[in-house]
């Protein structure tokens, strides 16, 4: 498998607190990653500094073989990084489609005019195409502040994954979202990206859509990794079911202990 | 899936032929009323711009001064008198200042950004208080324009200075409302409502404001040439903050939907300053005051709000969906 995201000794203090601690994780290309830890343990910080929103205070961070650790957000976007956000970040006072529209008006390698109408056939038919492809068409119309939380998840994702991006990094994809949404959420999501060919890591504190989606698990705890290994490895380690997941949260150990 | 049709050119085309029409039959004073209102229209336009991207202006006032101060001082000191050449050297001294400061600019945001101009305007305002050579305080004359070697006198001048200030305001207004709906406009309005999201989409978003920056100082300072020309005189008080904070007040009466909404309301504030002048003398600042107490408390988006409420019930109401 072809590495496409290489972490090395990824350090970041705030103040006297540590927010990664060595964190040294190699991506490959097609991997779907679940990104675990209780709060605070590094995970959103190590998507912050990978996708250049936080500056490590060291380490170095390789992106396709390129250094990128001090490189400014867009820049890392157009190299083909892309993020969504645990608070979905989107322009309130459009609508659904005028946000996918903008979207994809900045997409890397997209010429952006001062003088060509944003609006028009050939862009609009894109951004509908990309709308019903993430499933939210229907919600094209609503002003994006109308919009429920399961859909506003959708469309900042959709909207991160304009361009043709190599890895997305989604924060907690469906914080927010229903217990009857999220698979749902999910699936739309895992789908679109597996047309694409898009490497995927996801933050995510349910572990249920860890196990159900992942294929590969990196546990976070105090900044640190303290496992990376296969889904059921990960997930079966002591350290993390001691730290991350919580013993007695562990679906297969209740199940036993009612037999 | 519904598109709003944009009728803002023909609107707009339409407008012009009937201000030219009116500047033929209406009364020199209401004539020049028109005039300096469309000359300021163009200044509020770039305050308009930078709000849209969510920046407020307080010395916008500096390109409007800058503008006028060079096609004063050409006919003056160098005798560069023809109109043309007048507003080329206006708006690219606007540009020019613009793309220095903006660098630095772009950098700030809310109360920090409207100082910065304030500040920047203010010391202009200085300079020229104490610039003997320029008049000081009183200012100075600027010498009648010509138009590519023609040089017309008395009323031929003033109605060749009126069509010449509809056509250039025509132009700029089409040309701005082409730049607010391609991908540019839109960015502005992006990053007014979510800064981090346009990073993150790639684009740079100090690129966009200081682009925003250069487009609003250049077409002030074709307002402040326009002015120049029309008035014959100019003086510092172009760029005094008072100046500013009116363009301010008028963006905010406007609305920042259509690039014609400055145009109405920069209109309705002349209308307002002209009738309050004669009939409750004194009471003007009182009166400023409360239309901007109301707009804020009912209208926040402008009158352009009440138009667009309208527009959007028409294309609500003829949808067949409905």
């Amino acid at each position: 498998m072809t590495a496409i995201l290489e972490t090395k000794n990824l350090s970041i203090n705030f103040g006297g607190v540590v927010g990664a601690e060595d964190v040294s994780v190699t991506v490959n290309h097609g991997e779907v990653i679940g990104v675990i830890g209780a709060n605070g343990a590094g995970k959103t910080t190590f998507v912050n500094m990978v996708t250049g929103y936080l500056k490590p205070t060291s380490g170095t961070i390789h992106y396709m073989g390129k250094e990128v650790t001090h490189l400014a957000p867009r820049e890392i976007t157009d190299l083909g990084i892309r993020r969504s956000f645990q608070i979905p970040q989107l322009f309130d006072e459009m609508t659904a489609f005028e946000n996918m529209l903008t979207a994809q008006s900045v997409a890397p390698k997209v010429p952006r005019s001062s003088w060509i109408p944003l609006l028009r056939p050939s862009t609009t038919e894109i951004a509908l195409e990309r709308l019903t492809h993430f499933g939210i068409a229907d919600n094209a119309d609503l002003q994006v502040s109308n919009l429920p939380q399961g859909v506003r998840k959708i469309l900042d994702i959709a909207m991160a994954t304009v361009g043709r991006p190599q890895l997305v990094m989604l924060d907690e994809p469906t914080s927010g979202v229903s217990a009857e949404e999220k698979f749902e959420v999910m699936d739309i999501l895992m789908e679109a990206f597996a047309q694409q060919d898009v490497t995927v890591m996801f933050v995510e504190h349910d572990m249920e859509l860890v196990e159900r989606y992942a294929n590969r698990v990196m546990a976070f705890y105090n900044g640190q990794v303290i496992a990376d290994a296969e889904t059921r490895q990960t997930l079966s380690d002591p350290q993390v079911r001691k730290f991350v997941v919580g013993k007695e949260l562990h679906r297969d150990e209740a199940r036993q202990g009612d037999n | 899936m519904k598109l709003k049709k944009d009728h803002t050119l023909r609107t707009l085309t339409i407008g012009l032929v009937v201000v030219l029409v009116f500047g033929f039959v209406a009364a020199d004073w209401l004539r020049f009323m028109v005039q300096m209102t469309m000359a300021t229209f163009l200044v509020v336009l770039g305050v308009m711009l930078q709000m849209r991207a969510g920046l407020v202006s307080f010395g916008q006032g500096l390109f409007y001064c800058l503008g006028a101060y060079v096609a004063g001082m050409a006919g003056y000191f160098w005798g560069v008198t023809d109109v043309f050449i007048l507003l080329v050297a206006g708006t690219a001294a606007s540009v020019l200042l613009a793309v220095v400061l903006g660098f630095l600019l772009v950098r700030y945001r809310e109360i920090f950004y409207a100082n910065f101009t304030l500040a920047v305007s203010m010391i202009l305002y200085g300079l020229l208080v104490k610039a003997e050579v320029l008049g000081s305080t009183d200012g100075f004359n600027v010498p009648p324009s010509t138009f590519l070697g023609f040089a017309p006198k008395g009323d031929t001048l003033n109605m060749l200075i009126f069509i010449l200030t509809c056509l250039v305001v025509y132009v700029v207004a089409a040309v701005m409302n082409r730049y607010l709906n391609s991908t540019y406009g839109y960015l502005g309005d992006a990053i007014r409502q979510n800064e981090i999201r346009v990073e993150y989409l790639g684009a740079s978003v100090r690129r966009v404001l200081h682009k925003i920056y250069v487009i609003a100082a250049a077409i002030s300072g074709v307002g402040g040439v326009l002015t120049a020309v029309a008035v014959g005189h100019v003086d510092p008080d172009l760029a005094f903050w008072t100046t500013s904070g009116e363009f301010v007040f008028v963006a905010l009466l406007s609305g920042m939907a259509n690039v014609m909404a400055p145009l109405v309301g920069a209109f309705l504030l002349e209308l307002l300053r002209t009738y309050a002048f004669e009939y409750a003398p004194y009471t003007w600042q009182m009166i400023l005051g409360v239309t901007m107490l109301m707009t804020i408390l009912f209208l926040p988006g402008g009158l352009w709000s009440i138009l667009s409420k309208k527009q959007t019930e028409k294309i609500d109401d003829s949808d067949p969906g409905n």
